[in-house]
């Protein structure tokens, strides 16, 4: 995507701008500066990802502390364990005692242990506090996940469009050369401008997804049928990356999440362009193609949306994936075709894609199920043809919003 | 081990089966002691092997051996065989050899009942195996179930539902059995107060586990029903919700992860005062902290869902909560520390293992504590992690106690001792392939690598294929102690009645091997 890469290595840590030093953030910076130290010596990451928004600053800080005080405990009671490990056995001669309860000793070691949970306790509360509070965005944008992609409503300015993996197939099947954001990059990455207060409103169309974003320290996972919430912040200029954290299926490895973080002026540019392309995409839903358009671009819509399960081959997975290479519906009659992609297959993986794809798209993607491999039909759908089946409604660019 | 066991058996009440059905209609503790300890070792090559499958697909990033399907139906299954299949049966097996011997009893309170639970087993197994061939494959949808993911798939998630069903039906049978043993059959003079740790810690599990099954039975139920018979409990669009599964399955899930490790804790507090030659320190803050353990766990279940988005009294109630759990497991571990204090130690191998298990279980602890702060777990919530995490808890938790017990009571079991080089070796290749499969997954989680993923982001690589070696050294060398048990049955030094100079109560009391009837006449303890 661009040249920052958020997510890669730890190689500096954030240490500025610590204006409360607290006892426990001072106690993180040395855990960070520890982690960092340790991260120059070779290219492996021993802490958490470098955070980018106070949130994530926070939980980096609350990790070092916690970690310090479990490394101290553990050497103090393991210290104890060795030293009696080396003096007190039999092949030294050690005999031996024959205490066996101590009231005073084990009420200590009740105790303390409470104190320090107490310690920890509290900056935690404060920290979740901290994260759970949504309240007065700067803008709100609707994130779905969806089997495998994530969708993203601008509810302020009206814009959606889908993200969806962008590193090639060959690269995961080995026959190219992995780029530098294997796996972890979009063809069309969540933009939002720097220092702005955004809250996400997260769900899923089929199944639970987890969109999560480590610099940020967001992870909320996404329930079919309700909207949980969620904010960040972003710091800085760049692009971050994350995954999906919830098991979503066969393809739950290959759904990243990446944001990119602009200046104001290049999101308000990114807004108009996004606007414009979105008019002509309405445009097209009146249009009459030819029938080589739409195998053109039912291919490509077909690679986006179908090929995870159905394959590119069209053959499907036996057992899991139905072919579309000589199906009945691929080969019948044109209206039972539109009506599976519109409606999808209820109580299967089949996901009705009347939200997710415009008329066009449909259309197009009919066409080409039909013209490929050796279904040969020959035959075409329009835009308007998606239009009557469903019903005579004209299709909205962004109906995903609908869905709900 | 347990022909060794039948010559004993000269008491001529009335005729045996021999061969199959002598195993088919064996009512004897110790036969079915055996039976379940073999299951469980078979399911533990099974389900190992699948681990290495897994891992051989993540020595480097892309897709190599396999699809991504596949690939998750091994992790669902290695993680429901391990769990059912393995750690489960494997303290079945434990509290069926050992419970009534040191409780002093002549058998199980239900022997016929206790013949149905184990053979409900393999029917259970074979019917978890047997849907890798079927359509579709086996389950995909992680081991936890999750629906609408889980409404999804194939037969096979219809076959595992009943499968789930059939292994929870013998477990609260089991708990039944040794609960009401327990209870009943203590030798006279054997006050609660008196029990063996092992006794108490499995007494509490059997609660734990008649509390929760019948809710899990009840979840995955409503998961039948969803997938089969149109009802909608998990599905938003019918009025029921997703989550509502969450919080049901967690609520068996939680006290479950303690009915995994409650009966390790004990298995290692009979070792530690053997091996260091002095009582257990505090026996009755050890009572108490497994009982504290026990309710504790019943109010935590949330904070496997943190990333679900909670309220925020909810998510501090869940992590307060979680965080207490620390005191009384901190109160054990210091206890075990405090019997080896002073003590004249010995190490042979239970006591190794046993080591291992008080100092590699703290860090599954300690991370445990790390996930248990509300916040941090957003970050680390469903990562490798929370992998490193729970194999920590299981692999050098569960899995080394059992290893612990095995080298501790084989002599009891068989009559010879094992080879004590072959232990350490075992034990030595165990600890060290443990670590280096483990331990760098705590880094990767932090790094953000998602758990249950087939393929990775290049920065993953190195951390993965050093886990990838060690899981190698780790699976192999446990065709070492398979080769140890086979040896020990087969012969061996014979062992001594006491078998170790430490040993305390009943079971070292009766011959090695145990004879096939014991304490027909029951002791009188003080």
């Amino acid at each position: 995507m661009t040249k920052h890469a958020a997510t890669t290595t730890q190689n500096k840590v954030e240490r500025t701008g610590d204006a409360m030093k607290s006892m426990w953030q001072r106690a993180g910076v040395m855990g960070a500066a520890w982690a960092a130290s340790q991260s120059a010596l070779a290219e492996y990451a021993y802490n958490l990802q470098v955070p980018a928004s106070q949130v994530a600053r926070d939980v980096f800080h609350l990790h070092n502390l916690i970690m310090l005080v479990c490394v101290g405990i553990f050497v103090v009671v393991f210290g104890a364990m060795f030293y009696s490990l080396f003096k007190h056995r039999k092949s030294v001669g050690h005999k031996a005692a024959h205490f066996h309860e101590n009231t005073t000793v084990e009420v200590i070691w009740t105790v303390i242990p409470f104190v320090i949970l107490v310690g920890m306790a509290y900056p935690a509360a404060k920290i979740v506090i901290e994260m759970k509070d949504t309240s007065n965005p700067d803008m709100t944008v609707k994130v779905t996940g969806y089997q495998w992609k994530w969708g993203y409503d601008y509810l302020n300015e009206g814009i959606h469009f889908y993200s969806t993996l962008a590193t090639p197939r060959e690269q995961i099947d080995g026959t190219a050369a992995k780029g530098e954001h294997y796996l972890l990059e979009v063809d069309e990455p969540m933009v939002v401008p720097v220092g702005k207060r955004v809250r996400l409103l997260i769900t899923a169309n089929d199944v639970i997804h987890s969109w999560w974003l480590p610099a940020f320290g967001v992870k909320q996972d996404g329930i079919p049928g309700f909207i949980r919430d969620s904010w960040f912040t972003a710091d800085k200029i760049g692009t971050y990356r994350g995954q999906c954290a919830e098991l979503c299926g066969k393809d739950h490895g290959f759904m990243p999440t990446v944001v990119q973080v602009v200046s104001e002026e290049d999101y308000k540019a990114w807004v108009a362009k996004k606007k414009g392309s979105a008019q002509a995409a309405a445009a097209d839903n009146g249009k009459t193609f030819e029938t080589a358009e739409l195998v053109a671009r039912g291919e490509k819509v077909y690679q986006g949306n179908c090929a995870a399960c159905h394959q590119a081959n069209g053959m499907g997975l036996p057992g899991a994936f139905p072919a579309i290479n000589g199906s009945k519906v691929a080969t019948g009659p044109i209206a039972d075709h539109i009506k599976v992609v519109l409606n999808g297959r209820p109580g299967t993986a089949m996901a009705s894609f009347a939200g997710q794809l415009s008329n066009a798209d449909i259309a197009a993607v009919v066409t080409y199920q039909r013209h490929a491999w050796d279904n040969k039909m020959g035959d075409a759908v329009q835009p308007a043809d998606i239009a009557a089946a469903r019903g005579g409604a004209t299709a909205a660019v962004a109906p995903a919003a609908a869905a709900l | 081990m347990s022909d060794a066991a039948h010559a004993h058996d000269d008491h001529g009440h009335h005729a045996h089966p021999t061969g199959i059905m002598r195993w088919l209609t064996t009512t004897n503790h110790k036969d079915i002691g055996s039976l379940y300890l073999w299951f469980s070792l078979i399911m533990l090559f099974t389900a190992g092997s699948m681990a290495l499958l897994i891992r051989s697909e993540l020595f480097e990033p892309g897709m190599q051996l396999m699809h991504p399907d596949f690939f998750n139906q091994l992790t669902t299954m290695h993680g429901l065989i391990m769990i059912f299949g393995v750690i489960m049966p494997a303290f079945t097996g434990f509290a069926n050899w050992q419970v009534p011997l040191m409780i002093g009893a002549p058998d199980m309170a239900f022997p016929r009942m206790n013949n149905w639970s184990f053979w409900l087993l393999p029917v259970a197994g074979i019917m978890l195996l047997g849907s890798f061939w079927l359509p579709g494959g086996a389950v995909a949808g992680g081991w936890t179930m999750y629906p609408p993911l889980f409404i999804q798939g194939g037969v096979s998630y219809d076959l595992t539902i009943l499968a789930v069903h059939i292994m929870g039906l013998s477990s609260i049978m089991g708990s039944i059995n040794i609960i009401t043993t327990i209870l009943n059959m203590r030798a006279p003079g054997l006050t609660l107060m008196k029990m063996p740790m092992f006794v108490w810690t499995w007494l509490i599990t059997a609660y734990l586990l008649i509390a929760t099954m019948p809710v899990l039975a009840g979840a995955v139920t409503m998961l039948l029903t969803d997938r089969n018979f149109g009802t909608h409990f998990f599905n938003a669009a019918g009025g029921g919700d997703p989550v509502m599964f969450q919080h049901i399955f967690w609520f068996f899930g939680h006290p479950e992860v303690y009915i995994l490790i409650l009966p390790a804790f004990g298995i290692v507090s009979q070792i530690i005062p053997t091996f260091a030659r002095k009582p257990l320190f505090g026996y009755a803050s050890m009572v108490y902290a497994t009982g504290s353990i026990a309710i504790l766990s019943f109010i935590v279940w949330a904070h496997h869902m943190f990333a679900v988005g909670m309220p925020v009294s909810a998510q501090l109630f869940f992590m307060f909560s979680t965080m207490l759990i620390a005191v009384p497991t901190g109160v054990k571990v210091f206890n075990w520390v405090a019997t080896m204090w002073k003590g004249s130690m010995t190490f042979e191998t239970p006591m190794l293992f046993a080591i291992a298990f008080v100092c590699l279980f703290t860090i599954g602890g300690f991370s445990g504590l790390v996930l248990a702060m509300a916040p941090v777990d957003i970050q680390l919530q469903d990562t490798y992690y929370v992998v490193a995490h729970f194999h920590y808890v299981l692999v050098s938790g569960a899995l080394f106690s059992i290893f612990a017990g095995i080298y501790f009571w084989l002599p009891k079991w068989t009559g010879h001792m094992y080879n004590e080089t072959l232990g350490k070796v075992h034990f030595w290749l165990s600890v060290i392939g443990m670590n280096i499969v483990f331990f760098p997954m705590h880094f990767l989680g932090l790094a953000g690598m998602p758990r249950r993923i087939p393929d990775y982001a290049l920065q993953f690589t190195e951390f993965n294929q050093i886990a990838t070696v060690g899981a190698f050294i780790f699976g192999f060398s446990q065709l070492i102690f398979l080769v140890l048990v086979l040896k020990t049955i087969k012969g061996g030094a014979k062992a001594s009645d006491r078998v170790w100079e430490g040993a305390q109560g009943l079971e070292w009391t009766v011959p090695s091997p145990a004879p096939y009837h014991t304490f027909e006449t029951a002791p009188v303890v003080k």
